[in-house]
């Protein structure tokens, strides 16, 4: 199990925005009625967009009153899954692939690089505020490894200097093009295509 | 090799697109209402005559399986629920699925939904896959639109909702029984079984749980006839696959292959090869990271298959193959790998939540070289005592790679780990000390 930090910082009242309140109540609607409690991983997760991409305290609170249910389980559901940060975290959140696959190809390469560039922490800020970083496990793109998580994109493929040029774009707000840096589409072999060659021109 | 023609997803490296139009024209939703009309016992028995098995990672027989489900709806509704909480090391096929041949996975979840008499299917994403759920939501979108989904889903006056569940980077979740929890709205620990889900799931109700690839290919089936998909690979291994090949390979990548293709035409012929040739090859993880690898002269023969996999003391798995070739240290390796299982146990059974740790910190000092010969020994009846002592089977999936590395590799172990402590008393290593015996000079 993951080591989860509460931030000692907390602010007082948490509530939902009228779009997300909305965007909540049509995922209550997804499950049988009474078992809103369902819906509690989405909601925590609207409220972790919400709120600069952390969850704090008072969110929990609000999410266990919204669905009718104890605040310890709300609490226990934000504990134990990895991807709800309970402390602040960058506006632009680098999460580094390291498991095996991704192992195999360099990606402490990419560590080393997001050590250098961003904070020789995980999970500290960088100096202008804006990034943090985080090794985490399989994020399942075995085969485009290394490659890491930028908030909710995958950038695949990668190497140390294409890292570097990606963390530049970002420190001037320029969101780089997600997907494959080495040119390729998907998870094809790159140049060596033996399967449904037919359809590669169609 | 399998032909073009009989590769089930045309559309695996995003040739043509996702959407609708497109997928019609690869022939999904051709005839879903005949299919249906043909009824349940039909299906599952077509199912049964392909010898479809599960694609998830155990190889259950998806036909038995659909057939466990009650026949009649008694006064609890029944479930299906699909299985995308892709998360094994190694693995990345259906992600793919997800974003490229959606259609085929709502098509298959309409035929699999009508046999076993569910009105509603979850598909539990798992929560980094946030862009690729949302293609899925595309996808849903389009169906709903076109009539292929709702009230009378596709004229085959069957009525079926699909609803998306985000998890939210548990890896215990893609254990079933996990993921019926995490849809409850609890955290995701595996329950005790039985009762199994088909009986008591979702809710407390019937449930049944694919996987997405297992799910994607029914339709096809169906189609084209259980006895097409039976008649490629061999019996009891039968179809095709998506084998995902990763590491230290030329041209990492995805492909659809017939099941049974020996391991060294995947690597050589798809992959591009082995950096620095095949003689270069160290050892190959075969299906993904909860299964043990093999040594190079297995590599060179096994086929891959559920039952030939298991006959060389390793597992089909997921198809996740990951190459180890030798500029990579294999004891990191595979403290990296217990490092994973480290993390992502639930911590529910103590044999699992206390052992992965020890087996974690154990590698990292043998891949040190800080480890006593005898721990070598200790370090596999550390993996015994949390295999089959544990609810789910996360513990065999912790315990069976370090298994197998001790099986192959334990002279490489042994080779850099020499101390003897009693011997030696290597004093600034403290941990290598026998602390009973130093008491006792001291006394």
């Amino acid at each position: 199990m993951a080591v989860k930090k509460i931030s000692k910082v907390q602010p007082e009242k948490f509530e939902f925005s009228k779009k997300n309140k909305e965007t909540a109540d049509s995922i209550i609607k997804n499950y049988p009625s009474g078992k809103q409690q369902s819906a509690v991983m989405a909601l925590l997760y609207l409220a972790q967009k919400q709120n600069d991409n952390w969850i704090p305290l008072s969110a929990m609170k609000y999410i266990a009153k919204y669905l009718d249910m104890p605040y310890i389980k709300v609490y226990e559901v934000a504990t134990f899954y990895s991807m709800y940060n309970l402390t602040p975290v960058g506006k632009y959140f680098f999460q580094v692939c390291t498991t095996t696959p991704c192992m195999l190809r360099g990606a402490y390469n990419l560590v080393d690089v997001c050590k250098r560039k961003i904070s020789e922490e995980e999970n500290c800020l960088s100096e202008d505020g804006k990034t943090s970083w985080l090794e985490v496990e399989c994020l399942g793109a075995c085969v485009n490894a290394p490659m890491l998580q930028l908030n909710e994109n995958y950038y695949e493929d990668l190497d140390p200097t294409k890292l570097e040029q990606i963390i530049d774009k970002i420190s001037n707000d320029e969101v780089p093009q997600p997907g494959s840096y080495r040119g390729r589409l998907s998870s094809e072999p790159e140049n060596t295509r033996k399967t449904l060659i037919g359809n590669k021109n169609a | 090799m399998l032909e073009d023609k009989d590769r089930i997803f045309q559309n695996l490296y995003n040739d043509f697109g996702a959407d609708l139009a497109s997928a019609k024209q690869r022939g999904d939703w051709k005839d879903t209402k005949e299919i249906c009309g043909k009824g349940r016992e039909w299906i599952i028995n077509e199912i049964k005559t392909s010898e479809l098995r599960g694609r998830g990672g155990a190889g259950f027989p998806t036909g038995l399986k659909w057939s466990f489900a009650p026949k009649e709806v008694g006064s609890r509704p029944h479930y299906l629920v699909i299985n995308a909480d892709e998360s094994e090391p190694g693995t990345c096929k259906d992600r793919d699925i997800l974003r490229f041949e959606p259609h085929k996975l709502i098509e298959g979840c309409l035929i699999a939904s009508y046999a076993v008499n569910a009105h509603k299917c979850y598909i539990y994403i798992r929560g980094e896959y946030f862009n690729e759920g949302q293609k899925l939501q595309t996808a849903i979108d389009e169906a709903y639109k076109d009539g292929l989904l709702g009230k009378n889903s596709a004229g085959s006056d069957w009525e079926l909702d699909i609803y998306i569940h985000y998890g939210a980077g548990a890896y215990i979740c893609g254990e079933e029984t996990a993921l019926l929890e995490s849809i409850e709205g609890k955290k995701g620990q595996p329950r005790l079984k039985p009762p199994f889900p088909a009986l008591i799931g979702l809710y407390g109700c019937p449930t049944i749980i694919n996987n997405v690839e297992t799910i994607s290919v029914v339709p096809t089936i169906l189609r084209r006839g259980g006895k097409w998909f039976s008649s490629l690979g061999r019996p009891k291994n039968t179809g095709s696959k998506i084998y995902c090949i990763s590491g230290n390979v030329n041209n990492p990548c995805n492909v659809e292959e017939e099941m049974g293709i020996p391991l060294k035409e995947l690597i050589e012929k798809h992959a591009g090869g082995v950096i620095g040739g095949w003689d270069n090859l160290k050892a190959v993880i075969p299906g993904g990271s909860s299964m043990p690898l093999l040594p190079k002269e297995t590599c060179e023969t096994i086929k891959m298959d559920f039952d030939a996999c298991v006959e060389n003391k390793t597992g089909l798995g997921t198809a996740g193959i990951v190459v180890i070739n030798k500029d990579q240290d294999i004891i990191k390796c595979m403290a990296r790998i217990a490092r994973f299982y480290k993390h992502e146990s639930c911590g529910q059974c103590t044999p699992c939540r206390e052992g992965s740790g020890w087996m974690w910190r154990m590698l990292e000092r043998m891949a040190k070289g800080e480890a006593t010969k005898d721990e070598v020994d200790m370090l596999l009846d550390v993996t015994k005592q949390i295999e089959g002592h544990t609810i789910c089977a996360f513990g065999e999936g912790s315990s069976w790679p370090v298994q197998g590395l001790i099986r192959n590799f334990k002279d490489e172990i042994i080779e850099r780990n020499k101390f003897d402590p009693i011997v030696k008393k290597q004093k600034d290593i403290p941990y290598l000390v026998d602390q009973h015996l130093l008491e006792k000079e001291n006394a």
